[in-house]
């Protein structure tokens, strides 16, 4: 490795038959169509009455109260998703049990339903008629159930790949050399797993944060009480204030990006021992 | 030999990749271009019609009156192309540059949206009816057999029942329902400081403000609230699909104006069908899908009692006036009633 220190030593093949700048330009063009012009249009179109105007449709008690909502919630769901999540990828990694198979297609069912159904079926189980007796509905706990249910499949599928690849001769060498179950789990399993927690609950995240179509019929919608910040967009919308509805998303990108920076940084740290 | 064919292969997937490109920009083409194409071009001989409206009337449309305008002489041969949704969302995508030949909305705002954006003629209001196509009025939906008696909007606050309204910041509509609280108590004699208190009581009991009329049917039906502020038409419409629900028409209540109007640009056959629309069988059609009849004389008053004390919009200067100074989401009297009732739960 260190012999032949050519100026990209991990670059790897280019793709076949590509040049590098034909698929440089392509990579280019394809992001700044789909993704990089509407994020830039929604910034701009937030920040185009000034700053003022800015602060004033971010700060207005009514955004404050659904912004405070949405990321106190969006944070409890990733949390207990960062939990359930590598459980659910270790059971399906590590057991074995009838109907394993079935129950692996299962998980990314609430990405392919649609999330207004979600919202639907969800206020059948935890509304009034609850067959279970359980009442949520138009509470703060029903965002947090639907949420969960909109990102589930996130942490199991980024932990699941990684738990697979994972070489059970370490845990086998760690057993032998008498470390415990769970000093095995803390030093040898969990930051093998971490970069995929941390990736999967990123993810989660900015899902929880923009997510609309699972809470609308749940939450009930009373603002300063059960309004998501979505919800409250889609009344600045009505409202015909495309300048505060941008804003507000602005907000919500930003706090966005934040907790996926933190998440870069932790998985550097995470990767400091192995340089 | 092997490097002139990789480089051959090289090529190929070079030139692949750039008819991706080419294809993928033709696509995004194509996708504008078919739309203003479907504005101006108008199938069979008498023109399409591209209808834009609020997702209420839905059925009526499909089921009775399009097909109903077909059988007549202006309509013999007049296709229809349907689109359907949130009010709101609706006028802001014809605004956008959905083709659209003939609109009907929920609000007025909806309609003058349009004419700000030049799409629709400033005099739409010019006739008969001054622009509206139906009416309707605020009902109060209860539970069948209206066990808690309910008769008004003060008797919902008097008894402290839990009330179901859509949030007016998310449903254009849902406004039509405050303003009728907000009437009636004003009727009742009280001043208007005192009138948007009694707006205040009634949201503070609402448990839940779905997003729109049919997500607070929905919520209703699902159990939610003692009673619902709904149209009259969406409770006959509630009632026809077999829901368990009953309504009651208060004495003092506001009458539901409904606007259509043709666009700029819309074929002979848009503005037939408007006029069929306000036509004695059009209206008779409405009649039966649950809308209150424009034409006076065929509203049926076994089955469309007028309320004795019922007031329109006009009576608070209108929807532009009313959108402003109630619903402007930072100034408007809603949106601070709204922020008083949130900083009393935070305590």
């Amino acid at each position: 490795m260190t012999a032949i220190a050519a100026p990209r030593p991990r670059a790897g093949i280019r793709l076949p038959g590509v040049s590098g700048a034909l698929s440089k330009g392509l990579v280019v063009t394809y992001l700044s169509l789909i993704v990089l012009l509407p994020l830039a249009a929604i910034a701009s179109k937030a920040f185009s009455d000034g700053l003022g105007s800015f602060w004033d449709a971010v700060s207005q008690p009514q955004a404050v109260a659904a912004l405070k909502l949405t990321v106190i919630c969006s944070l409890i769901v990733v949390l207990i998703n960062a939990v359930m999540g590598t459980l659910i990828a270790w059971v399906l990694v590590r057991d074995e049990f009838p109907g394993k198979g079935i129950v692996n297609s299962v998980i990314d069912l609430p990405f392919a339903l649609p999330t207004i159904v979600a919202s639907l079926t969800l206020l059948t189980l935890y509304g009034k008629d609850s067959p279970f007796g359980v009442d949520v509905a138009y509470t703060r706990v029903a965002v947090v159930i639907a949420l969960l249910f909109v990102t589930l499949p996130f942490v199991v599928r980024a932990v699941q790949p990684l738990l697979l690849s994972l070489d059970r001769d370490m845990e086998a060498a760690a057993e032998s050399l008498g470390a415990g179950r769970a000093r095995i789990f803390r030093q040898i399993v969990f930051p093998n797993l971490a970069p995929g927690i941390a990736a999967g609950v990123a993810l989660a995240f900015a899902r929880a944060l923009g997510e609309f179509g699972a809470l609308v019929l749940i939450s009930g919608n009373v603002p300063y009480k059960t309004e998501v910040a979505s919800v409250f967009i889609r009344g600045q919308i009505e409202s015909d204030n495309i300048v505060g509805a941008a804003a507000v998303s602005v907000v919500l990108l930003a706090v966005s990006m934040t907790l996926l920076a933190f998440v870069n940084l932790i998985q550097k740290w995470g990767l400091r021992d192995e340089r | 030999m092997s490097l002139s064919s990789s480089t051959k292969t090289k090529r190929r997937i070079q030139a692949l990749l750039l008819l991706a490109l080419i294809a993928f920009g033709v696509v995004i083409a194509g996708c504008g271009g078919d739309d203003e194409a479907g504005g101006n071009s108008g199938g069979g001989d008498k023109g399409k019609v591209q209808l834009v409206a609020y997702s209420t009337p839905q059925t009526a449309y499909e089921d009775a009156l399009e097909p109903d305008f077909n059988k007549t002489a202006e309509g013999d041969g007049v296709e229809f192309s349907n689109s359907f949704g949130a009010s709101g969302d609706q006028s802001r995508a014809v605004e956008a540059g959905q083709p659209a030949g003939y609109v009907n909305f929920a609000l007025e705002t909806d309609v003058t949206r349009l004419v700000d954006a030049g799409l629709v003629s400033k005099d739409w209001q010019n006739n008969k009816y001054k622009g509206i196509v139906t009416n309707s009025v605020v009902a109060i939906v209860t539970r069948p057999g209206n066990p808690e008696g309910v008769k008004s909007f003060q008797d919902i606050i008097d008894k402290n029942l839990e009330v179901v309204t859509p949030n007016p910041f998310t449903s254009g509509g849902a406004r039509w329902n405050i303003m009728a609280v907000y009437g009636a108590a004003l009727h009742d004699g009280k001043t208007p400081a005192e009138a948007l208190g009694t707006v205040k009581d009634l949201l503070a009991n609402a448990p839940v403000q779905p997003a729109s009329a049919r997500d607070a049917l929905q919520a209703f039906v699902g159990g939610a609230g003692d009673v619902l502020l709904s149209y009259e038409n969406e409770a006959i419409a509630a009632q026809n699909a077999n829901q368990d629900v009953d309504y009651v028409i208060p004495d003092s209540t506001i009458l539901i104006e409904q606007p259509a109007a043709v666009t700029v640009d819309a074929p002979q056959s848009a503005t037939d069908f408007l006029n069929y629309l306000w036509s004695d069988a059009g209206q008779k059609i409405w009649a039966e899908q649950g809308y209150r009849p424009v034409n006076k004389s065929l509203v049926d008053k076994s089955i469309y009692p007028t309320p004795p004390d019922e007031f329109t919009i006009a009576e608070f200067g209108g929807w532009d006036k009313v959108a402003d100074e109630f619903f402007d989401d930072k100034t408007g009297s809603i949106a601070k009633v709204e922020q008083e009732l949130g900083v009393s739960t935070e305590k």
